[in-house]
C-alpha cells in the first residue's frame, strides 16, 4: 500500500487529508501525518476568539483527530526534520524514519520578528498558536501591575488588528505600531485607513502609524518600546506581528527548488521540484507566489487531493479578497483595491457621519469593476466581489451611493463565471445548474449540492438570491393552508388575539389544515397562553405526542418521561418510579438528559401510571413536545474539587424557569460548572458555563444529524443577567423561528447573524426587549403541569381509550418479548380485514 | 345493533363522543380494529386502524385535515396521508387500507361489520 506522508498539520494540511480520505474511501493511501503542535489542526483563522473561553475545543476543526479511521495515522508533537528525496524517508525530530511515495509539505509559515535590539526579551511575544496565545496571558496574568497594564502590538495588518483586540479583551490596553501610514496598508487605501484608524481608536487602542519601532529595552518588570518618532511605550509585554514567512526549510535542507522570495517553488498543480514533493499552504510559492490566507491554501489542498486520486488541477486564478469584522469594524478589499491596474480610476465615498467608507477601483472608461475597499459596511462585498473583471451594472457613483439612493447591485448582473464562494470556488454557473439540473430549490440543499456556503456562510444570502433569480420561489408558506410564514402566524396571532385555530384558518387561510399547520398553530397558540394544550379544539390539532402527552413508539406504545429538574433526584423518587415501571411492565432506560424513560405503555394506562407519578410529586417532563426538554447539569461546586458555580442549583432554576415553554422545536440545554465542561452545554441550543466571575452564555448548539458547538453569547455575567438574556433569547425564538427550526439555524438566517442576535436582546436595538420579558414573566406566572391538568379532568381523561367501545381492553396488535431481562416490542403482521 | 339488507351494523359510540377532526378506534369482532373520523357537516368515514406504512394499528391517533381540498388522515408515526373516502395513500405507492362504511343513527355511530 502506497504511503502519503503530510509534513505539518494545519488547515490546509486537514483539508488534503480530508479530501484524499473523500476520493479514496477504500484507503489505498496509507496517510501519515507529522504534526509539530502538540493538538490536531485547529481552526487557526478564528485564533483570537479563543480569548472568550481559553477552551482549545473552541478551534476544533471537525474531523481532524481522525478517530476511528485506519488508513490516518497523525502523529502529534512529530516535527519533520530532514527529507531524502533520493531515499524518499522523513525523519522527524524524535529520530523516527518514515518513508513516502508522495510527500505533501504542508509546514505552514512562521512569525517574521523584525530584527530590533531587544526583540526577544522576556515579556515579547508572537501571535499564531494556541500555545502563544496561552503564552500571553500567563505574563498578562503574572503581572499584578499598578493600574490597567498595558502592551504594544508591532504590526498594524490584519493580525496585528487581530492581536490588539485578543489583548484588549484580556483587559490590556492595547497599543498599535505600523510602519506604513495606515492601518491594514496591504488591503486597505489611504481613505479607508483614515476611517479605520478613527474607528478603532473610539475602541480603546491607540494607534501609532507611519513610524518604526527602534528598540526594545527591559525596566524593571516592564518593557519600553522606543519608536522612530520618538515616541516611548511603557508597556508589560510586547507582541510582534509584522507579517509571517514561509517555513521552506525542508525544501531547502533537501535541495527543492525555492521561489525568489522563499517558500516552497512549486508550478500551477503544486508540484515542486520534485514529482513526488507537493507543497500547499503558506509554504508553497505557487508559480513563485506566496499566498497568507486560508482560501488559496484549500484550493491548492484540492488541487492535489485531486491529483494523488487520479484525477488533475490546476490553482485557479487565486482570490485574495478579505472580508472581516474587527472589533465590530467591518472592513473588506477586494481584486485591485490599489488601483495598480494601468489606467484605472478611483471612485470613492467617504462618509464621516456614518462612518462609512466606500471605493470601487474602475477600469479608464468606467464601465468594468477592478476592485474596491470597503470600511464600516460591507453589506455588498459579495456581490462586488463576484462581479470583479465585468461590466458594472450601473454607474460607479450610483453603486456607491447611500442606501435608498444607490443602484443596488443585483446578482443578475454577474456572469456564470462569477465566483460566488471563494472558500469552496463555487461560480454561479455552478448553482444556477445545481438548481435547474439537480432540482436544489432550498438554500440548504444548495449548500448540500454544491458546497457552497459551508465554510464561512458569508455567501448564503446570495445563494437565496440566486433562487430567487431562477424564479425558485423560496415560498415561505407554511403549507397549503396558510401562505405566510410560522413568524407571520405568530405575529397575526399575537396582534389578533384569536384563540382558536377554526378562526384562524377561517380569517387567514383556506381548506381545513393537515398535519404541518394544526401543530405549529398549537404550539403558537400554547406559548401565548391559551389554557391546557388539549383543551376544546386544540386537543385535535396535536401531534400524537401532544395529544396523549407521551412520545409514542414504533409499536404504537407510548413512553412515559417524568421531570427531573437539573438531573438531581432523591432516593425516594427514584424508588417510586422503579416501582411504577414494575407495576405496569415497563422498559427501562436512563437518557441522555439525565433523566429516565419508561417505555411500553398503552393508551390506557398512561393515566394510571401518571396519577402515580403525580401522587409522587411528579410532572410533565414535556419529552414529547416541541418545548424545554431538560436542563442537564455536572454536579458542580458543592461537590465536585473544581467547580466554581453551583451548577446544579441553576440548571433546576432554569429548568423551573422554562417547563412547559412550546417552541418551534425542542430546546435543550446544561450547565457546566466549571471550564471542564462536563455537562456538554455547548452542544445544547442555551448553554451555560461557570465562570471565576459569573457564567458564560452559549447559544445555538446541538447534537443531531450536524452537531454543532454554541456559540458565546455574553460572558461573565452575573445570575440575574443570565436568565434575563436568556429570557428574551427564548422569546425571540420562539416569535420569529419557522417550523422545526431550531436555534443554529436560525440565527444561522438572521441577518446579521449572531452579532444582530446580540444587539436585540442585550442593546435592545429593535426595542422589543420590554416586550419580550414581560411574556416570559406571563409565561412563568401561567405554568401548570398538564398531566395533572388531564388528571383533574373527567372529559380529557375519557380519551386516554384504546378503543371507543371497549374502553380498558388492550390493542389485541401489541405484544412484547423478552431481551436482557425486559421487555421490547414484537411487530406483528397485517390484520385480517375483509370488504 | 341493527340489522339491513346488506350488511351488519355494530354500534359503536355516542356521536357526541367524537368531536370534529378527532378519530376514534373500535375494536370490532374478531379483533379487527376500525378508525372512525367525524368532519363538520356530520360527515363521518371509517377506515382500517392498521398503519400499513408502519405495521402499528394507530390511524384514528393521526391529525385529520385535508390535502387539495380532499378529506386526509396523516399517520402518527411517519405522516404518510390517506385519504378518507378511499383509503389511498397519497404519500406511498401502491399502498391503501380498506374503507369501512359508516353511519349515525339515532346519535350513535355504527360501522360496518367485517
Amino acid at each position: 500500500m502506497p504511503t502519503l506522508v503530510v509534513a505539518g498539520h494545519g488547515m490546509v494540511a486537514h483539508r488534503l487529508v480530508e479530501a484524499v480520505r473523500a476520493e479514496d474511501p477504500s484507503g489505498n493511501w496509507h496517510i501519515v501525518v507529522l504534526s509539530e503542535e502538540p493538538r490536531p489542526a485547529y481552526d487557526r483563522v478564528a485564533l483570537t476568539s479563543y480569548v472568550d473561553t481559553w477552551d482549545p475545543a473552541s478551534l476544533a476543526l471537525p474531523g481532524s483527530d481522525y478517530a476511528g479511521d485506519p488508513h490516518v495515522d497523525l502523529r502529534l508533537g512529530e516535527l519533520a526534520v530532514s527529507v531524502d528525496r533520493d531515499a524518499r524517508t522523513v525523519t522527524t525530530a524524535s529520530g523516527a524514519v518514515v518513508s513516502y511515495d508522495a510527500l505533501v509539505l504542508a509546514t505552514g509559515s512562521r512569525p517574521f520578528v523584525p530584527p530590533v535590539p531587544g526583540h526577544d526579551l522576556a515579556g515579547c511575544f508572537v501571535y499564531r498558536t494556541i500555545e502563544d496565545l496561552d503564552a500571553i496571558r500567563a505574563a498578562a496574568v503574572d503581572k499584578p501591575g499598578r493600574g490597567r497594564r498595558s502592551a504594544v502590538v508591532i504590526g498594524g495588518g490584519l493580525l496585528g488588528l487581530e492581536a490588539a483586540k485578543a489583548l484588549r479583551d484580556m483587559g490590556l490596553s492595547p497599543h498599535v505600531v505600523e510602519m506604513a501610514p495606515r492601518l491594514m496598508p496591504l488591503q486597505v487605501d489611504e481613505g479607508g485607513g483614515s476611517l479605520l484608524r478613527r474607528l478603532i481608536t473610539s475602541l480603546d487602542v491607540t494607534v501609532h502609524t507611519g513610524t518604526s519601532t527602534d528598540a526594545i529595552e527591559a525596566d524593571g518588570s516592564r518593557l519600553v518600546a522606543r519608536l522612530g518618532n520618538g515616541t516611548e511605550l511603557d508597556v508589560d509585554l510586547v507582541v510582534f506581528s509584522a507579517g509571517v514567512r514561509p517555513r521552506d526549510d525542508l525544501a531547502r535542507q533537501s535541495g527543492l527548488e525555492v521561489g525568489p522570495r522563499g517558500g516552497v517553488l512549486t508550478d500551477a498543480s503544486c508540484r515542486t521540484s520534485d514529482p513526488a514533493v507537493y507543497a500547499i499552504g503558506e509554504c508553497a510559492a505557487v508559480d513563485g507566489r506566496v499566498y497568507g490566507i486560508v482560501a488559496p491554501g484549500y484550493a491548492m489542498a484540492e488541487i492535489v487531493a485531486a491529483q494523488l486520486t487520479g484525477g488533475s488541477g490546476e490553482f485557479p486564478e487565486p482570490d485574495t479578497s478579505t472580508k472581516l469584522k474587527l472589533m465590530g469594524v467591518d472592513v473588506a478589499s477586494f481584486g485591485d483595491a490599489h488601483a495598480k491596474t494601468e489606467g484605472a480610476l478611483e471612485v470613492a465615498v467617504n462618509d464621516a457621519v456614518a462612518g462609512t467608507y466606500k471605493k470601487l477601483v474602475v477600469t479608464d472608461d468606467g464601465k468594468t469593476l477592478l476592485g474596491g475597499v470597503l470600511v464600516g459596511d460591507a453589506t455588498e462585498y459579495n456581490t462586488l466581489r463576484a462581479l470583479v473583471g465585468r461590466p458594472l451594472p450601473a454607474e460607479p457613483g450610483a453603486i456607491l451611493a447611500p442606501a435608498g439612493g444607490g443602484a443596488a447591485v443585483g446578482v443578475d448582473a454577474l456572469p456564470d463565471a462569477a465566483q460566488i464562494c471563494s472558500c469552496n470556488a463555487v461560480s454561479k454557473g455552478a448553482i444556477t445548474r445545481a438548481i435547474h439540473e439537480d432540482g436544489c430549490d432550498t438554500v440548504p440543499k444548495l449548500k448540500a449540492c454544491t458546497r457552497a456556503g459551508t465554510a464561512c456562510g458569508s455567501c448564503v444570502p446570495l445563494l437565496g438570491k440566486l433562487l430567487s433569480a431562477a424564479g425558485v420561489e423560496q415560498s415561505k408558506a407554511l403549507c397549503e393552508h396558510f401562505p405566510q410564514s410560522r413568524a407571520e402566524l405568530f405575529e397575526i396571532v399575537q396582534a389578533t388575539r384569536i384563540t382558536t385555530f377554526s378562526e384562524l384558518i377561517a380569517r387567514y387561510g383556506s381548506g381545513s389544515g393537515c398535519a404541518i399547520c394544526k401543530p405549529a398553530v398549537a404550539s403558537i397558540l400554547a406559548t401565548l397562553g391559551n389554557g391546557h394544550v388539549l383543551g376544546g379544539e386544540q386537543m385535535t390539532l396535536q401531534d400524537t405526542n401532544d395529544r396523549y402527552l407521551a412520545n409514542l413508539q414504533r409499536n404504537g406504545t407510548y413512553s412515559v418521561v417524568p421531570r427531573i429538574p437539573g438531573g438531581e433526584i432523591t432516593p425516594e423518587k427514584l424508588i417510586v418510579i422503579g416501582q411504577v415501571a414494575q407495576d405496569f411492565g415497563l422498559y427501562t432506560k436512563i437518557t441522555g438528559g439525565q433523566r429516565i424513560d419508561l417505555f411500553g405503555a398503552t393508551v390506557d394506562q398512561l393515566p394510571l401510571i401518571w396519577r402515580r407519578l403525580v401522587d409522587a410529586g411528579f410532572e410533565s417532563g414535556h419529552a414529547y413536545g416541541k418545548a424545554l426538554r431538560t436542563v442537564k447539569s455536572c454536579v458542580g461546586s458543592t461537590w465536585c474539587r473544581y467547580g466554581v458555580q453551583d451548577s446544579v442549583g441553576l440548571a433546576i432554576e432554569l429548568e423551573l424557569r422554562y417547563r412547559g415553554l412550546r417552541s418551534p422545536h425542542k430546546l435543550k440545554s446544561a450547565v457546566s460548572g466549571c471550564a471542564r465542561e462536563c455537562a456538554e452545554a455547548r452542544s445544547k441550543d442555551f448553554g451555560i458555563i461557570a465562570t471565576e466571575n459569573g457564567w458564560n452564555l452559549y447559544v445555538g448548539g446541538n447534537g443531531g444529524t450536524t452537531p454543532r458547538h454554541a456559540d458565546l453569547l455574553v460572558s461573565d455575567v452575573d445570575t440575574a443577567t443570565l436568565i434575563r438574556t436568556i429570557d428574551r433569547f427564548l422569546m425571540f425564538y420562539v416569535r420569529t423561528a419557522d417550523r422545526l427550526q431550531r436555534t443554529a439555524p436560525w440565527i444561522e438566517e438572521l441577518d446579521g447573524g449572531l452579532d444582530h442576535l446580540r444587539a436585540v436582546i442585550v442593546d435592545d436595538s429593535l426595542g422589543i426587549c420590554e416586550d419580550l420579558d414581560a411574556a416570559m414573566a406571563k409565561h412563568v406566572d401561567n405554568y401548570a403541569d398538564e398531566w395533572k391538568g388531564v388528571l383533574e379532568d373527567p372529559e380529557k381523561l375519557a380519551r386516554f381509550t384504546s378503543f371507543v367501545n371497549a374502553p380498558g381492553t388492550p390493542d389485541p396488535a401489541i405484544s412484547f418479548r423478552s431481551e436482557r431481562e425486559q421487555k421490547v416490542p414484537v411487530m406483528l403482521g397485517v390484520p385480517e380485514v375483509r370488504r | 345493533m341493527t340489522t339491513s339488507i346488506e350488511r351488519t351494523w355494530t354500534a359503536v359510540c355516542a356521536a357526541e363522543a367524537v368531536p370534529e377532526y378527532a378519530g376514534v378506534a373500535a375494536l370490532l369482532d374478531g379483533g379487527v380494529q376500525v378508525a372512525i373520523f367525524h368532519l363538520p357537516g356530520d360527515r363521518w368515514y371509517a377506515l382500517s386502524n392498521w398503519d400499513p406504512c408502519s405495521g402499528a394499528a394507530v390511524l384514528s391517533r393521526g391529525i385529520v385535515g385535508d390535502a387539495g381540498g380532499v378529506p386526509v388522515v396523516a399517520s402518527p408515526v411517519y405522516k404518510e396521508r390517506f385519504t378518507l373516502d378511499g383509503g389511498q395513500c397519497l404519500d406511498a405507492e401502491d399502498v391503501s387500507v380498506p374503507v369501512y362504511e359508516v353511519r349515525v343513527r339515532e346519535g350513535v355511530v355504527e360501522v360496518e361489520s367485517p
